[in-house]
Protein backbone atom coordinates (compact mmCIF):
# COMPACT_ATOMS: atom_id res chain seq x y z
CA UNK A 1 0.00 0.00 0.00
CA UNK A 2 2.64 2.43 1.05
CA UNK A 3 4.44 1.70 -1.82
CA UNK A 4 1.83 2.27 -4.46
CA UNK A 5 1.21 5.69 -2.24
CA UNK A 6 5.54 6.60 -2.67
CA UNK A 7 5.47 5.33 -6.34
CA UNK A 8 2.33 7.79 -7.59
CA UNK A 9 3.80 10.36 -5.21
CA UNK A 10 7.19 10.29 -7.34
CA UNK A 11 6.76 13.07 -10.11
CA UNK A 12 7.87 10.95 -13.21
CA UNK A 13 5.45 7.73 -12.56
CA UNK A 14 2.73 10.78 -11.91
CA UNK A 15 3.47 12.36 -15.25
CA UNK A 16 2.65 8.92 -17.09
CA UNK A 17 0.01 7.61 -15.33
CA UNK A 18 -2.24 11.11 -15.31
CA UNK A 19 -1.12 11.25 -19.31
CA UNK A 20 -2.63 7.86 -20.07
CA UNK A 21 -5.60 8.97 -17.58
CA UNK A 22 -6.89 12.17 -19.39
CA UNK A 23 -8.08 10.74 -22.46
CA UNK A 24 -10.08 8.16 -20.47
CA UNK A 25 -11.60 11.41 -18.30
CA UNK A 26 -12.14 13.89 -21.35
CA UNK A 27 -14.29 11.69 -23.83
CA UNK A 28 -16.33 10.37 -21.25
CA UNK A 29 -16.73 14.25 -20.25
CA UNK A 30 -17.87 15.07 -23.80
CA UNK A 31 -19.74 12.54 -24.40
CA UNK A 32 -21.93 13.23 -21.01
CA UNK A 33 -22.05 17.20 -21.38
CA UNK A 34 -23.13 16.37 -24.98
CA UNK A 35 -25.87 13.75 -23.72
CA UNK A 36 -26.77 16.17 -20.63
CA UNK A 37 -27.48 19.23 -22.96
CA UNK A 38 -29.41 17.53 -25.32
CA UNK A 39 -31.34 15.56 -22.92
CA UNK A 40 -32.06 19.30 -20.48
CA UNK A 41 -32.80 21.38 -23.73
CA UNK A 42 -34.57 19.42 -26.02
CA UNK A 43 -36.20 16.49 -24.28
CA UNK A 44 -36.96 18.21 -20.73
CA UNK A 45 -40.12 19.92 -20.51
CA UNK A 46 -40.33 23.46 -19.75
CA UNK A 47 -41.54 24.67 -16.21
CA UNK A 48 -44.25 25.14 -15.29
CA UNK A 49 -43.41 29.18 -13.78
CA UNK A 50 -40.32 29.73 -15.19
CA UNK A 51 -41.20 28.69 -18.70
CA UNK A 52 -37.56 27.72 -20.80
CA UNK A 53 -36.08 30.29 -18.87
CA UNK A 54 -35.28 27.54 -15.99
CA UNK A 55 -32.83 25.80 -18.51
CA UNK A 56 -30.08 27.75 -17.41
CA UNK A 57 -29.69 25.06 -14.50
CA UNK A 58 -27.74 22.66 -16.72
CA UNK A 59 -24.95 24.79 -16.72
CA UNK A 60 -25.46 26.85 -13.42
CA UNK A 61 -25.90 23.93 -10.81
CA UNK A 62 -22.48 22.24 -12.23
CA UNK A 63 -20.79 24.89 -11.87
CA UNK A 64 -21.92 25.70 -8.52
CA UNK A 65 -21.30 22.38 -7.59
CA UNK A 66 -18.04 21.87 -8.92
CA UNK A 67 -17.13 25.56 -7.59
CA UNK A 68 -17.06 24.30 -4.48
CA UNK A 69 -15.95 20.61 -4.86
CA UNK A 70 -12.67 22.30 -6.48
CA UNK A 71 -12.00 24.12 -3.69
CA UNK A 72 -12.70 21.22 -1.16
CA UNK A 73 -10.20 19.02 -3.62
CA UNK A 74 -8.13 22.31 -3.04
CA UNK A 75 -7.90 22.60 0.42
CA UNK A 76 -7.63 18.77 1.48
CA UNK A 77 -4.45 18.86 -1.85
CA UNK A 78 -2.73 21.83 0.54
CA UNK A 79 -3.30 20.40 4.20
CA UNK A 80 -1.80 16.76 2.83
CA UNK A 81 0.81 18.83 1.49
CA UNK A 82 1.76 20.68 4.61
CA UNK A 83 1.05 18.28 7.06
CA UNK A 84 3.19 15.04 4.58
CA UNK A 85 5.55 17.50 3.00
CA UNK A 86 4.07 16.00 -0.62
CA UNK A 87 5.44 18.32 -3.27
CA UNK A 88 2.94 16.80 -5.86
CA UNK A 89 -0.15 17.48 -3.47
CA UNK A 90 0.96 21.03 -3.94
CA UNK A 91 1.38 21.18 -7.16
CA UNK A 92 -2.79 19.54 -7.07
CA UNK A 93 -3.52 22.62 -5.10
CA UNK A 94 -1.86 24.76 -7.26
CA UNK A 95 -3.21 23.36 -10.60
CA UNK A 96 -6.79 23.69 -8.69
CA UNK A 97 -6.79 27.26 -8.40
CA UNK A 98 -7.59 28.78 -11.75
CA UNK A 99 -10.15 25.60 -12.78
CA UNK A 100 -12.12 26.50 -9.67
CA UNK A 101 -12.05 30.34 -10.08
CA UNK A 102 -13.50 29.65 -13.39
CA UNK A 103 -16.74 27.59 -11.99
CA UNK A 104 -16.95 30.12 -9.58
CA UNK A 105 -17.25 33.05 -12.14
CA UNK A 106 -19.77 30.95 -14.40
CA UNK A 107 -21.73 30.05 -11.61
CA UNK A 108 -22.46 33.23 -10.86
CA UNK A 109 -22.57 34.70 -14.01
CA UNK A 110 -25.26 32.26 -15.12
CA UNK A 111 -27.07 33.08 -11.36
CA UNK A 112 -27.30 36.75 -12.49
CA UNK A 113 -28.56 36.39 -16.33
CA UNK A 114 -30.98 34.26 -14.44
CA UNK A 115 -31.91 36.48 -12.07
CA UNK A 116 -32.50 39.44 -13.92
CA UNK A 117 -35.95 38.04 -15.52
CA UNK A 118 -36.72 35.81 -12.79
CA UNK A 119 -36.30 37.48 -9.85
CA UNK A 120 -36.19 40.98 -10.67
CA UNK A 121 -32.41 41.84 -10.35
CA UNK A 122 -29.07 41.00 -10.81
CA UNK A 123 -27.01 41.00 -8.37
CA UNK A 124 -28.52 41.38 -4.35
CA UNK A 125 -26.66 41.37 -0.91
CA UNK A 126 -27.80 37.90 0.47
CA UNK A 127 -26.55 34.91 1.96
CA UNK A 128 -25.52 32.73 -1.17
CA UNK A 129 -25.09 35.01 -3.53
CA UNK A 130 -22.46 37.28 -1.18
CA UNK A 131 -20.97 33.72 -0.13
CA UNK A 132 -20.02 32.48 -3.43
CA UNK A 133 -18.25 35.73 -4.36
CA UNK A 134 -16.19 35.42 -1.24
CA UNK A 135 -15.60 31.67 -2.75
CA UNK A 136 -14.64 33.79 -6.11
CA UNK A 137 -12.22 36.46 -3.89
CA UNK A 138 -10.69 33.30 -2.08
CA UNK A 139 -9.38 31.65 -5.22
CA UNK A 140 -8.24 34.95 -6.70
CA UNK A 141 -6.38 35.56 -3.13
CA UNK A 142 -5.07 32.06 -2.94
CA UNK A 143 -3.40 32.82 -6.47
CA UNK A 144 -2.14 35.81 -5.75
CA UNK A 145 -0.80 34.75 -2.38
CA UNK A 146 1.16 32.14 -4.93
CA UNK A 147 2.94 34.39 -7.21
CA UNK A 148 3.95 36.47 -4.45
CA UNK A 149 6.95 34.72 -3.50
CA UNK A 150 9.84 33.85 -5.36
CA UNK A 151 10.52 30.46 -3.72
CA UNK A 152 8.41 27.87 -4.56
CA UNK A 153 8.27 26.25 -0.68
CA UNK A 154 7.18 29.55 0.78
CA UNK A 155 4.57 29.84 -1.93
CA UNK A 156 3.42 26.11 -1.40
CA UNK A 157 3.24 26.25 2.83
CA UNK A 158 1.84 30.24 2.66
CA UNK A 159 -1.01 29.20 0.17
CA UNK A 160 -1.79 25.73 1.59
CA UNK A 161 -2.91 27.70 4.93
CA UNK A 162 -4.90 30.46 3.25
CA UNK A 163 -6.34 27.42 0.85
CA UNK A 164 -7.60 25.51 4.65
CA UNK A 165 -8.40 28.74 6.36
CA UNK A 166 -10.73 29.31 3.52
CA UNK A 167 -12.22 25.81 3.47
CA UNK A 168 -14.91 27.22 6.29
CA UNK A 169 -16.48 29.16 3.35
CA UNK A 170 -17.83 25.69 1.65
CA UNK A 171 -20.43 24.39 4.43
CA UNK A 172 -21.63 28.00 4.21
CA UNK A 173 -22.25 28.70 0.89
CA UNK A 174 -24.23 25.40 1.12
CA UNK A 175 -25.90 25.79 4.18
CA UNK A 176 -26.74 29.37 3.27
CA UNK A 177 -30.41 29.36 2.03
CA UNK A 178 -31.34 27.23 4.99
CA UNK A 179 -29.71 28.95 7.86
CA UNK A 180 -30.73 32.30 6.46
CA UNK A 181 -34.09 33.75 4.66
CA UNK A 182 -32.16 35.08 1.46
CA UNK A 183 -33.40 35.49 -1.98
CA UNK A 184 -31.89 32.69 -3.33
CA UNK A 185 -33.70 29.35 -3.52
CA UNK A 186 -33.14 26.04 -1.21
CA UNK A 187 -31.84 22.85 -2.04
CA UNK A 188 -33.69 20.73 -4.60
CA UNK A 189 -31.92 17.62 -5.07
CA UNK A 190 -29.69 17.62 -2.24
CA UNK A 191 -32.15 17.12 0.30
CA UNK A 192 -32.89 14.02 2.81
CA UNK A 193 -36.41 13.67 1.44
CA UNK A 194 -37.43 12.99 -2.53
CA UNK A 195 -35.81 15.86 -5.07
CA UNK A 196 -38.10 18.68 -5.62
CA UNK A 197 -37.63 18.67 -9.46
CA UNK A 198 -39.67 16.55 -11.80
CA UNK A 199 -37.67 13.27 -13.06
CA UNK A 200 -37.09 14.10 -16.93
CA UNK A 201 -36.19 17.73 -15.90
CA UNK A 202 -33.47 15.62 -13.31
CA UNK A 203 -31.70 13.37 -15.13
CA UNK A 204 -30.20 15.47 -17.58
CA UNK A 205 -28.68 17.69 -14.68
CA UNK A 206 -27.29 15.15 -13.04
CA UNK A 207 -25.47 13.51 -16.22
CA UNK A 208 -24.07 17.10 -16.93
CA UNK A 209 -22.68 16.98 -13.08
CA UNK A 210 -20.89 13.92 -13.81
CA UNK A 211 -19.94 15.17 -17.13
CA UNK A 212 -19.04 18.56 -15.35
CA UNK A 213 -16.42 16.70 -12.92
CA UNK A 214 -15.08 14.16 -15.27
CA UNK A 215 -13.99 17.46 -17.32
CA UNK A 216 -12.80 19.11 -13.88
CA UNK A 217 -10.64 15.70 -12.99
CA UNK A 218 -9.11 15.57 -16.71
CA UNK A 219 -8.53 19.39 -17.08
CA UNK A 220 -6.95 19.22 -13.64
CA UNK A 221 -4.46 15.93 -14.54
CA UNK A 222 -3.29 18.16 -17.17
CA UNK A 223 -2.35 20.77 -15.67
CA UNK A 224 -0.47 18.88 -13.18
CA UNK A 225 1.54 17.30 -15.56
CA UNK A 226 2.28 21.07 -16.73
CA UNK A 227 2.92 22.11 -13.13
CA UNK A 228 5.15 18.78 -12.25
CA UNK A 229 7.40 19.49 -15.90
CA UNK A 230 7.87 23.13 -14.49
CA UNK A 231 8.72 21.97 -11.21
CA UNK A 232 11.26 19.11 -12.27
CA UNK A 233 12.84 21.52 -14.85
CA UNK A 234 15.86 20.51 -14.03
CA UNK A 235 15.41 16.68 -13.02
CA UNK A 236 16.70 14.26 -15.67
CA UNK A 237 13.34 12.46 -16.60
CA UNK A 238 11.80 16.21 -17.51
CA UNK A 239 14.62 16.79 -19.32
CA UNK A 240 14.06 13.53 -21.27
CA UNK A 241 10.24 14.12 -21.56
CA UNK A 242 10.97 18.03 -23.13
CA UNK A 243 13.26 16.45 -25.32
CA UNK A 244 11.33 14.12 -26.60
CA UNK A 245 8.16 16.62 -26.78
CA UNK A 246 10.79 19.05 -29.18
CA UNK A 247 11.60 15.97 -31.43
CA UNK A 248 7.69 15.41 -32.11
CA UNK A 249 7.22 19.10 -32.60
CA UNK A 250 10.31 19.18 -35.20
CA UNK A 251 8.85 16.17 -37.06
CA UNK A 252 5.53 17.48 -37.07
CA UNK B 1 -1.44 16.85 11.23
CA UNK B 2 -2.65 17.90 14.76
CA UNK B 3 -1.37 21.49 14.01
CA UNK B 4 -3.41 21.66 10.63
CA UNK B 5 -6.80 20.30 12.08
CA UNK B 6 -6.54 22.46 15.24
CA UNK B 7 -5.85 25.28 12.49
CA UNK B 8 -8.81 24.61 10.67
CA UNK B 9 -10.86 24.11 13.82
CA UNK B 10 -9.60 27.34 15.34
CA UNK B 11 -10.87 29.54 11.72
CA UNK B 12 -14.01 27.55 12.12
CA UNK B 13 -14.98 28.25 15.61
CA UNK B 14 -13.71 32.04 14.73
CA UNK B 15 -16.18 32.61 11.85
CA UNK B 16 -18.86 30.65 14.21
CA UNK B 17 -18.77 32.98 16.39
CA UNK B 18 -18.36 36.48 14.41
CA UNK B 19 -21.87 35.12 12.02
CA UNK B 20 -23.43 34.70 15.89
CA UNK B 21 -22.38 37.83 16.74
CA UNK B 22 -23.47 39.57 13.05
CA UNK B 23 -27.04 37.52 13.31
CA UNK B 24 -28.77 40.42 13.66
CA UNK B 25 -26.80 42.28 10.51
CA UNK B 26 -27.13 39.55 8.74
CA UNK B 27 -31.06 39.63 8.60
CA UNK B 28 -31.25 39.86 4.99
CA UNK B 29 -35.61 41.08 5.06
CA UNK B 30 -38.21 41.26 7.63
CA UNK B 31 -41.71 39.55 8.16
CA UNK B 32 -44.89 41.33 8.30
CA UNK B 33 -44.83 40.03 11.58
CA UNK B 34 -41.56 42.16 12.84
CA UNK B 35 -42.56 45.16 10.76
CA UNK B 36 -45.60 45.65 12.16
CA UNK B 37 -43.90 44.86 16.02
CA UNK B 38 -41.76 47.88 15.06
CA UNK B 39 -38.31 45.52 15.06
CA UNK B 40 -37.40 47.62 12.17
CA UNK B 41 -35.22 50.39 12.18
CA UNK B 42 -37.20 53.22 12.03
CA UNK B 43 -37.47 55.74 8.98
CA UNK B 44 -34.81 53.11 7.38
CA UNK B 45 -35.16 51.68 4.08
CA UNK B 46 -35.87 47.97 4.55
CA UNK B 47 -36.78 44.40 3.13
CA UNK B 48 -40.35 42.93 3.49
CA UNK B 49 -40.54 39.36 2.63
CA UNK B 50 -43.49 37.15 2.49
CA UNK B 51 -46.54 35.36 0.35
CA UNK B 52 -48.34 37.56 -1.85
CA UNK B 53 -51.69 36.64 -0.42
CA UNK B 54 -54.03 35.38 -3.31
CA UNK B 55 -56.64 37.57 -4.51
CA UNK B 56 -54.85 40.91 -3.18
CA UNK B 57 -53.37 42.08 -6.11
CA UNK B 58 -54.93 45.30 -7.00
CA UNK B 59 -54.33 48.14 -9.50
CA UNK B 60 -56.47 51.41 -9.63
CA UNK B 61 -57.61 52.40 -13.04
CA UNK B 62 -55.29 54.62 -14.88
CA UNK B 63 -52.85 54.34 -12.47
CA UNK B 64 -49.58 52.58 -13.00
CA UNK B 65 -49.65 51.75 -8.80
CA UNK B 66 -50.16 48.31 -7.62
CA UNK B 67 -51.05 47.28 -4.29
CA UNK B 68 -51.29 43.82 -2.82
CA UNK B 69 -50.74 42.23 0.46
CA UNK B 70 -47.50 40.55 2.10
CA UNK B 71 -48.40 37.71 4.68
CA UNK B 72 -46.70 35.40 6.85
CA UNK B 73 -49.26 33.60 7.71
CA UNK B 74 -49.72 35.75 10.79
CA UNK B 75 -49.50 39.11 9.90
CA UNK B 76 -50.45 40.78 6.81
CA UNK B 77 -49.39 43.71 5.19
CA UNK B 78 -50.19 45.96 2.28
CA UNK B 79 -47.19 47.07 -0.17
CA UNK B 80 -48.12 49.48 -2.90
CA UNK B 81 -45.67 49.87 -5.97
CA UNK B 82 -45.46 51.32 -9.06
CA UNK B 83 -42.95 49.61 -11.62
CA UNK B 84 -41.66 46.59 -13.57
CA UNK B 85 -42.63 43.25 -12.00
CA UNK B 86 -40.43 40.36 -12.69
CA UNK B 87 -41.51 37.32 -14.33
CA UNK B 88 -42.30 35.35 -11.08
CA UNK B 89 -44.03 37.63 -9.44
CA UNK B 90 -47.53 35.72 -8.74
CA UNK B 91 -50.07 35.31 -6.29
CA UNK B 92 -49.24 32.42 -3.46
CA UNK B 93 -45.70 33.15 -4.56
CA UNK B 94 -43.20 34.48 -2.61
CA UNK B 95 -42.11 37.97 -2.86
CA UNK B 96 -39.24 40.49 -1.53
CA UNK B 97 -39.76 44.26 -1.34
CA UNK B 98 -37.62 47.15 -1.16
CA UNK B 99 -38.98 50.18 0.84
CA UNK B 100 -40.05 51.94 3.78
CA UNK B 101 -43.52 51.84 5.84
CA UNK B 102 -45.18 54.76 5.83
CA UNK B 103 -47.53 56.78 8.43
CA UNK B 104 -50.31 54.82 7.14
CA UNK B 105 -48.80 51.44 7.69
CA UNK B 106 -48.67 50.77 4.65
CA UNK B 107 -44.96 49.54 2.78
CA UNK B 108 -44.08 51.94 -0.15
CA UNK B 109 -42.04 49.87 -2.13
CA UNK B 110 -39.15 50.78 -4.46
CA UNK B 111 -37.93 47.80 -5.58
CA UNK B 112 -40.11 44.35 -5.62
CA UNK B 113 -37.88 41.37 -6.43
CA UNK B 114 -39.86 37.59 -6.98
CA UNK B 115 -38.53 35.01 -4.94
CA UNK B 116 -38.58 32.01 -6.81
CA UNK B 117 -38.79 28.13 -4.72
CA UNK B 118 -37.25 25.09 -5.47
CA UNK B 119 -39.63 23.19 -6.77
CA UNK B 120 -39.10 22.19 -11.04
CA UNK B 121 -42.04 20.36 -12.47
CA UNK B 122 -43.85 20.17 -16.29
CA UNK B 123 -46.76 22.19 -16.18
CA UNK B 124 -49.31 19.27 -16.98
CA UNK B 125 -48.27 18.11 -13.67
CA UNK B 126 -48.10 21.81 -11.46
CA UNK B 127 -52.11 21.61 -13.15
CA UNK B 128 -53.05 17.76 -12.14
CA UNK B 129 -51.79 18.98 -8.42
CA UNK B 130 -53.72 21.89 -8.52
CA UNK B 131 -57.08 19.65 -9.20
CA UNK B 132 -56.09 16.89 -7.36
CA UNK B 133 -55.67 18.65 -3.90
CA UNK B 134 -57.59 21.75 -4.40
CA UNK B 135 -54.65 23.49 -3.65
CA UNK B 136 -51.35 25.30 -5.23
CA UNK B 137 -48.04 23.20 -5.69
CA UNK B 138 -46.23 22.84 -2.11
CA UNK B 139 -44.49 26.68 -1.81
CA UNK B 140 -41.70 27.20 0.30
CA UNK B 141 -42.27 29.42 2.91
CA UNK B 142 -39.97 32.00 2.44
CA UNK B 143 -39.47 32.84 6.21
CA UNK B 144 -38.76 29.20 7.26
CA UNK B 145 -36.21 29.21 4.44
Amino acid sequence: MWTWFFQLASPPHFYRMAGSLVPWLLWPALLLILIGSWGGLVLAPADYQQGEGYRIIYVHVPSSYLSMMVYVTMAVAAGIGLIWRIKLAHAVAASCAPVGATFTAAALITGMLWGKPMWGTYWQWEPRLTSELILLFLYFGYMSLRSAFNDLNQSDRASAVLALAGVVNVPIIHFSVVWWAGLHQGPSISKIDAPSIAFEMLWPLLVMILGFTLFFLGVLAMRVRGEVLEREFHARWAQDVLRGANRVEAAG
Amino acid sequence: MILVGLFVAGVAVAVGLALRAFQENLLYFYTPTQAIAGEAPDGKKIRLGGMVQKGSVRREPGDLELRFDVSDDEKTMTVAYSGVLPDLFKEGQGVIAMGQVDANGVFQAEEVLAKHDENYMPPEVAASMNTDAQAAPPVSDPAAN
